[in-house]
C-alpha cells in the first residue's frame, strides 16, 4: 500500500514543534484548572462532609431550597409553582418567619433535565445546606432526586398530583395521589353513564400508571377500555389519533396528555368537528393556566379533575387569589392560580408550621411534627396523614368556562384520605403489593 | 529504536529529543497530579460534580478523535453515552433487585425479568457490554453510513436523527427501560453503598485513572500511523481512498472507538450521578458534548479535557448563579467559541505562543527542521 | 373506507406542514450548504407574530380581532422572520462561510438565545391565538371524514408558497442569480453576481417561509418558546431525503414522510410510527445517499 509521501512527511514535520508547544500549553493551563478547582470549593460554606439537611440556619435566616425547571419544556408549568413558593415564603417572613428567623430562598433551575435535577438537589442539600427543599413537577424529576434526598436524609415537598405508588420517608406529597383525583373522576364518569373509555396519554410514567389504575378500576366496575394510545412528549400532530377516536364508539376520552401536546390535541379535536357537547373528555393535567394557553374558545365545556380551582369559594381562597395575582403581576404578568400553585403554597406553609411546632428545623423532628398537622388551605381544610406523608384533599370535577377559568360541577363532601397504594380498594390488590415492606 | 537511542546519545539533539519523548506525557501527568490533589480542596458535592465532568472529558476525547482528527461531527454521541450508562444502570438495578423484579418493571406491568436483562446481573458481562456494546453498534451504523459515502453535514444530521429515535424508543419501552424516568434509585455497587463517601471517593479516583488512561491511549493513537491517516481523511478523504486505504472501514473503526469511549464515560457517570435516562441520550446533550471539544480545541487531546471541564463547570456555575438568564450566556458560549476562537482554548493558546494565527484546518507548512520523528515508511505504507 | 380517505387526507396534511417547515431550510442548505439549527426559532418567531397581531388588534377591534389579525400576521411573520434571518446571515453565518459544521454549532447557540429571549419577553407559559372564525370547523365530506378548514388552508398556503418560490427562481432576475449561485458559486461570482447579496436574500427568504409556517402552525398547536424544537429534526430529514436544494424532491419527501407517518401511526402507535419512519428514511439513504432527487451539477 502506498500513501502520499509528501503528505506524511508534512504530518511528521508538524509534530516536532507541536509536542513542545503542547507541553508548554499544559503547563500554562494547569493554573487555570487549579483556580477553577479553588473557585468550585470557594463558594461552598465548608469543605467538610455534609451532615445531612438538618442545618439550614445561618445567623438570622433559614435557607430553604426551591428546585423547579425555569428553562426547557417544563418551564411552561414550573415557573408558576416557583412563584407560589416564593409568595408563601414572603407571607411567612412578613408574619415573623420561622422560629423567629426569616426564610431565605435559594432558587435552582432543574432545566427540564432529570440528571440536572439530581445535581441541583445535591447542591442545595450539601452545599447550601438548606433546611428543606420545595420542588419538582414531573415524576421523572422526583424519581431522579428521590435517592438524593433519601441518602442525605433531607426533606423534599412535592406539590403536583402524581401517579401514586410511592411514599418516601423524606418526601411530603401535597398534590393529589391517584385516589384523590383519578379514581374519583372515573367514578364520576361511570355515575354519569359513561362506560366506554378511550385513554389518551403522553408516553411517560404518569399516564401509563394512571391508565393501568383506570383499567383495573373499570374492570371491577363494569366500564370498558376501548383503546389506549400514547404519543411522545411534545407531540403536536393529532389528526391520526383523532381519526382513531372518531372511528371508535368511545363515550369518553380520558386524557393524561402533558404540556404542549394538550394544546395541539384540543385545537385539532375542535377542528375535526368534535365539541365538548359531542364527546366528553376528562383531563387531569389541564389547569387554569394551561386552559388559557389553549384558549377558552377551544376548551369551553371540557371536564377536568383537580382538588382546587381558582373559583373555589372559601374564605382562605378569597385572600389567596388576589395575593397571587398581585405577586405575579410584580414580576411581569398576572397569572391565574391553579391546583399545583395552591399545593405548592400549602407545602411551604405546612413545613413552616411543622418547624415552628417542632421548635427546630431538624429533619426528623419536623417529620414528627408534620403528622396530623392541619391547615386551612384555599381548597378547604387539609390534614397530613400520620404515616404515608400525603395530605387529605377535597376532590373536585370542574367544567372549563369560556374565560378559561373552571367551574366546579361536582365535589366530594369533604377531604379524601390519601391512599397512595390503593389499599382500600377491592381492585387495588395488584398495586398494594408494590408497597415496600 | 536503535536510531532513536543513537540520536539521544548525540549531544546536540539531547534536550529536544527528551522533550519530544516526554512532551506528550507532560499534560497527562499534570492533569493526573491536579486531579488527584483536587479532592483536598473540594467539598463532597464539588468533588462529585468534578467526577461528572471527568466522565464528560473521557467522552470529549472520543468526540475529539472523531471530529477533531477524523473530521466527522457526530450529533448523536448521547446515544453511545446513554447505552453505556444503561448497561451500567441495568447492572446496578439487578444488584439492587437481587433476583426480584426491579421497581419500574413492577409498576409497568412486567411479571418476569426480560431475557436481555438477565446477563446484566453479572459484572463480567455488564461492564464490558457498556464499552463494547456501543462500540460494536457504532461500527455497524458507521459501516452502513460511510459505505454510502455519507459525510459532512449529512452525517451530522443522521446521527442527530439517531439520537432522537433512540430517545423516543427508550421512552416508549417503559417496561424494559424505565421510560422517561430512566433507571435511578441505585443503592449499592459491588456491595458498597453508593451514598458512602468512601465509595464516591473510590469512584472519583477510578474516573481520574480512566481519564488518564484514555488520554494516554488517545495520544498514542493520534501519533500512530492510524492517527495520521485520520487527519489525512479529514483533510482529503478521496486522496486517502485513492491511495488504496479502505476509508469506510477506517472511519467506521474510529467511530466505534469514539462510541466505546462514550460508553465508558456513561458507565462511570451512572454510579456517581445516580441516574441514566433518555434525557441523557437526546439531541440537546449530544450537541452540548460537541461544544466541550469546540471550546477546548479540536485535534488536541488536552483541549478536549480542558474544554469538558471548563464548559461543564461553566454550565453548572452559570445555572446556579443566574437561573433565569444562564441560557443566554450558554448560547453566547456556542457562538463566541466558534466565531472568535475557532481553534478553541488550546489552539488559540498555541497560536499565541507562535505569535501568529493558526487556522484550524490547514496548519501552515513549516520548513523541515533537523529532527526526524520516526523512520520513514511506517507500517501502513 | 371513510377512515382511509381521512388518513389519506391526514397524510397529505402532515406532509404539507412538513413541507412548509422544511422548504426554507432546503433553500439555505441547498444554496449555502449551511445547516441552520435556528431554523426552528424562525418558526417560533412566526407563531409569536400571530399572537402579537391578535393582541394589538384586540383593543380596537374586540371580538373580531382574530379574523383580521391572522391575515395581517401572515405577511408580518414572513417579513419579521425574514429580517431576523438576514440579520443572522450578515452577522454570523457569513463569517463562518466554508465551515458548515461550525455554522451548525453557532446557530445552535443562536437558537438557545432566541428561545430564552422569547421566554423573557412573552413569559415561559404558552400563549394563545384564537382561530379566525372563517377557519373554524371544516367540510364534512361523509359521516366520519372531515377536512378541517385550517388544514385545507395550510395545504393551499403550501401550494401558493411553492408556486411563488418557483416563479421567483425561474422568472425573476434575482431568482436566476440565485440558481446560478447554487449551481456554481465561483463562476456566478466571476460573471458579476454579487453572491453575498444572493446568500443574504436566500437566507432571508428561507427564514421568512419558516415564519409563515409558524404563523399557520399557531392555529394547530402550542405557541411557546420551545415550539421550534418540535419541528427541527423532521425538517432536516425532509431536506436530506428530498435531495439538497431540490424543491420537487423536498416536496416528494415531505409527502412521503407525512403519508408514512399517518399510515403507520394509524396501524401502530405514534411513538413506534415515528421511530419506523426515521429508520425508513435512513434505510432509503443507504440506497440513494443523495436523496430522492440528486443534484447533477458539480459542486
Amino acid at each position: 500500500m502506498t500513501s502520499d509521501p509528501k503528505n506524511n512527511y508534512w504530518l511528521r514535520r508538524r509534530f516536532g514543534r507541536r509536542t513542545i508547544v503542547k507541553a508548554g500549553a499544559a503547563l500554562a493551563i494547569s493554573p487555570a484548572i487549579a483556580s477553577i478547582a479553588a473557585a468550585c470549593g470557594g463558594d461552598d460554606d465548608d469543605t467538610a462532609p455534609a451532615s445531612g439537611g438538618s442545618g439550614g440556619s445561618s445567623g438570622d435566616t433559614i435557607r430553604v431550597g426551591i428546585l423547579h425547571s425555569l428553562s426547557g419544556t417544563m418551564a411552561v408549568s414550573e415557573v408558576a409553582v416557583r412563584d407560589a413558593d416564593l409568595m408563601a415564603i414572603e407571607e411567612i417572613n412578613a408574619a415573623g418567619g420561622v422560629l423567629g428567623k426569616k426564610l431565605e430562598p435559594r432558587v435552582e433551575d432543574g432545566a427540564s433535565d432529570w440528571p440536572t435535577f439530581a445535581e441541583k438537589a445535591k447542591k442545595l442539600i450539601q452545599s447550601d445546606k438548606v433546611a428543606v427543599t420545595f420542588g419538582c413537577w414531573t415524576s421523572a424529576s422526583r424519581k431522579a432526586v428521590l435517592p438524593v434526598f433519601e441518602s442525605n436524609k433531607a426533606l423534599l415537598y412535592y406539590p403536583v398530583q402524581y401517579e401514586g405508588l410511592e411514599s418516601s420517608p423524606y418526601i411530603f406529597y401535597t398534590g393529589a395521589t391517584t385516589n384523590q383525583q383519578i379514581v374519583p373522576s372515573v367514578e364520576y364518569l361511570l355515575q354519569e353513564g359513561k362506560k366506554n373509555f378511550f385513554l389518551v396519554g403522553s408516553d411517560y410514567v404518569f399516564p401509563r400508571t394512571a391508565n393501568k389504575i383506570i383499567k383495573a378500576q373499570l374492570g371491577a366496575s363494569g366500564g370498558k377500555v376501548i383503546a389506549e394510545e400514547y404519543t411522545p412528549l411534545g407531540h403536536t400532530e393529532y389528526a391520526t389519533l383523532i381519526a382513531k377516536i372518531k372511528s371508535s364508539n368511545a363515550d369518553v376520552i380520558y386524557n393524561t396528555l402533558n404540556g404542549d401536546s394538550n394544546v395541539a390535541f384540543f385545537k385539532q379535536l375542535r377542528d375535526a368537528g368534535i365539541k365538548a357537547s359531542d364527546l366528553t373528555t376528562m383531563s387531569v393535567s389541564i389547569a387554569e393556566e394551561e386552559a388559557a394557553a389553549i384558549g377558552g374558545d377551544v376548551m369551553e365545556g371540557h371536564l377536568v379533575a383537580w382538588n382546587y380551582f381558582q373559583t373555589v369559594k372559601t374564605p382562605e381562597n378569597e385572600k389567596f387569589v388576589p395575593a397571587y395575582h398581585a405577586f405575579t403581576e410584580k414580576s411581569g404578568k398576572k397569572r391565574p392560580t391553579s391546583d399545583p400553585v395552591e399545593a405548592a403554597y400549602i407545602s411551604v406553609h405546612l413545613w413552616a408550621m411543622a418547624a415552628n411546632k417542632a421548635g427546630t428545623t431538624d429533619v426528623e423532628k419536623v417529620k414528627e411534627a408534620m403528622a396530623n398537622l392541619e391547615f386551612a388551605a384555599p381548597e378547604g381544610p387539609v390534614k397530613v396523614h400520620p404515616t404515608n406523608h400525603h395530605i387529605s384533599k377535597t376532590v373536585r370535577i370542574g367544567r372549563i368556562r369560556r374565560d378559561a377559568l373552571i367551574d366546579e360541577i361536582w365535589a366530594t363532601p369533604g377531604p379524601v384520605e390519601p391512599d397512595p397504594y390503593l389499599e382500600t380498594y377491592s381492585w387495588g390488590a395488584e398495586f398494594a403489593k408494590e408497597k415496600k415492606s | 529504536m536503535t536510531a532513536a537511542t543513537a540520536r539521544l546519545t548525540s549531544p546536540g539533539a539531547r534536550p529536544r529529543e527528551l522533550l519530544r519523548l516526554a512532551g506528550p506525557l507532560v499534560p497527562i501527568l499534570l492533569t493526573g497530579a491536579i486531579l488527584f490533589l483536587a479532592p483536598a480542596f473540594l467539598s463532597d458535592f464539588r468533588q462529585n460534580l468534578l467526577a461528572k465532568f471527568l466522565c464528560f472529558a473521557i467522552l470529549a476525547i472520543g468526540i475529539d478523535l472523531l471530529w477533531g482528527y477524523a473530521g466527522m461531527l457526530s450529533l448523536g454521541h448521547g446515544v453511545w453515552f446513554g447505552l453505556g450508562g444503561y448497561a451500567m444502570g441495568m447492572y446496578l438495578k439487578m444488584e439492587d433487585a437481587d433476583g426480584r423484579l426491579p421497581d419500574f418493571m413492577n409498576w409497568s406491568g412486567l411479571t418476569a425479568i426480560p431475557w436481555f436483562w438477565k446477563p446484566f446481573e453479572h459484572a463480567w458481562f455488564a461492564l464490558p457490554a457498556a464499552v463494547l456494546g456501543p462500540g460494536f453498534l457504532a461500527y455497524l451504523v458507521g459501516y452502513l453510513v460511510f459505505r454510502s459515502r455519507v459525510k459532512g453535514a449529512y452525517f451530522s444530521i443522521i446521527t442527530q436523527a439517531l439520537a432522537l429515535i433512540l430517545s423516543i424508543f427508550f421512552v416508549g419501552q417503559q417496561q424494559y427501560t424505565g421510560g422517561t424516568n430512566g433507571l435511578t434509585n441505585f443503592s449499592t455497587l459491588f456491595g458498597f453503598t453508593l451514598a458512602d463517601r468512601a465509595t464516591q471517593d473510590a469512584l472519583y479516583y477510578l474516573t481520574v485513572a480512566t481519564l488518564l488512561l484514555t488520554m494516554l491511549f488517545a495520544t498514542w493513537l493520534t501519533r500512530a500511523p492510524l492517527g495520521r491517516l485520520l487527519i489525512a481523511i479529514r483533510d482529503d478523504e478521496d486522496r486517502v481512498r485513492f491511495s488504496g486505504h479502505n476509508v469506510t472501514l477506517l472511519k467506521a473503526a474510529v467511530f466505534a472507538v469514539s462510541a466505546a469511549l462514550a460508553g465508558l464515560a456513561g458507565a462511570l457517570y451512572v454510579p456517581q450521578v445516580g441516574i441514566i435516562s433518555p434525557a441523557n441520550m437526546g439531541i440537546v446533550p449530544s450537541i452540548e458534548f460537541v461544544l466541550l471539544v469546540a471550546v477546548g480545541g479540536r485535534a488536541t487531546i488536552t483541549g478536549a479535557v480542558i474544554g469538558a471541564i471548563l464548559v461543564s463547570w461553566a454550565r453548572s456555575t452559570l445555572s446556579e448563579n443566574y437561573p433565569d438568564t444562564w441560557l443566554y450566556l450558554f448560547g453566547a458560549l456556542f457562538i463566541g467559541s466558534v466565531l472568535l476562537f475557532p481553534a478553541g482554548i488550546v489552539g488559540t493558546w498555541r497560536s499565541l505562543l507562535r505569535h501568529r494565527r493558526l487556522p484550524i484546518r490547514r496548519p501552515p507548512f513549516r520548513a523541515p527542521s533537523a529532527v526526524r520523528l520516526d523512520t520513514p515508511g511506517a507500517s501502513h505504507e | 373506507m371513510d377512515i382511509w380517505l381521512q388518513q389519506l387526507f391526514n397524510g397529505i396534511s402532515l406532509g404539507s406542514i412538513l413541507l412548509l417547515v422544511a422548504i426554507g431550510l432546503a433553500f439555505s442548505f441547498g444554496l449555502m450548504n449551511v445547516i441552520n439549527m435556528a431554523h426552528g426559532e424562525m418558526i417560533m418567531i412566526g407563531a409569536y407574530c400571530a399572537y402579537l397581531a391578535q393582541q394589538l388588534l384586540e383593543g380596537p377591534l374586540g371580538a373580531s380581532a382574530p379574523d383580521v389579525s391572522f391575515l395581517l400576521a401572515l405577511p408580518a411573520a414572513f417579513a419579521i422572520a425574514g429580517l431576523v434571518g438576514m440579520g443572522l446571515e450578515v452577522t454570523l453565518i457569513r463569517r463562518l462561510y466554508g465551515r458548515p459544521l461550525d455554522t451548525l454549532l453557532a446557530t445552535w447557540g443562536v437558537s438557545l438565545v432566541l428561545q430564552q429571549l422569547a421566554r423573557s419577553i412573552f413569559g415561559a407559559p404558552n400563549v394563545q391565538v384564537t382561530t379566525p372564525s372563517w377557519l373554524q370547523g371544516g367540510i364534512a365530506v361523509t359521516g366520519s371524514f372531515t377536512m378541517p378548514y385550517i388544514r385545507l388552508f395550510i395545504i393551499a398556503m403550501v401550494l401558493a408558497a411553492i408556486a411563488l418560490v418557483w416563479l421567483y427562481l425561474v422568472r425573476t432576475a434575482a431568482g436566476r442569480r440565485t440558481r446560478a449561485t447554487m449551481q456554481n458559486r465561483e463562476v456566478a461570482a466571476a460573471l458579476g453576481v454579487r453572491t453575498p447579496r444572493v446568500d443574504m436574500l436566500t437566507f432571508g427568504l428561507g427564514s421568512g417561509l419558516a415564519g409563515l409556517a409558524g404563523c399557520a402552525l399557531a392555529l394547530l398547536g402550542p405557541i411557546g418558546p420551545s415550539l421550534g424544537t418540535y419541528y427541527i429534526v423532521d425538517s432536516f430529514l425532509v431536506v436530506i431525503l428530498g435531495g439538497i436544494g431540490q424543491v420537487v424532491g423536498t416536496a416528494i419527501a415531505a409527502l412521503a414522510i407525512g403519508g408514512a407517518n399517518a399510515l403507520l401511526e394509524f396501524q401502530l402507535s405514534a411513538s413506534v410510527a415515528k421511530v419506523l419512519v426515521f429508520a425508513l428514511v435512513i434505510a432509503f439513504l443507504q440506497w440513494r445517499p443523495a436523496g430522492i432527487i440528486a443534484r447533477r451539477a458539480a459542486r
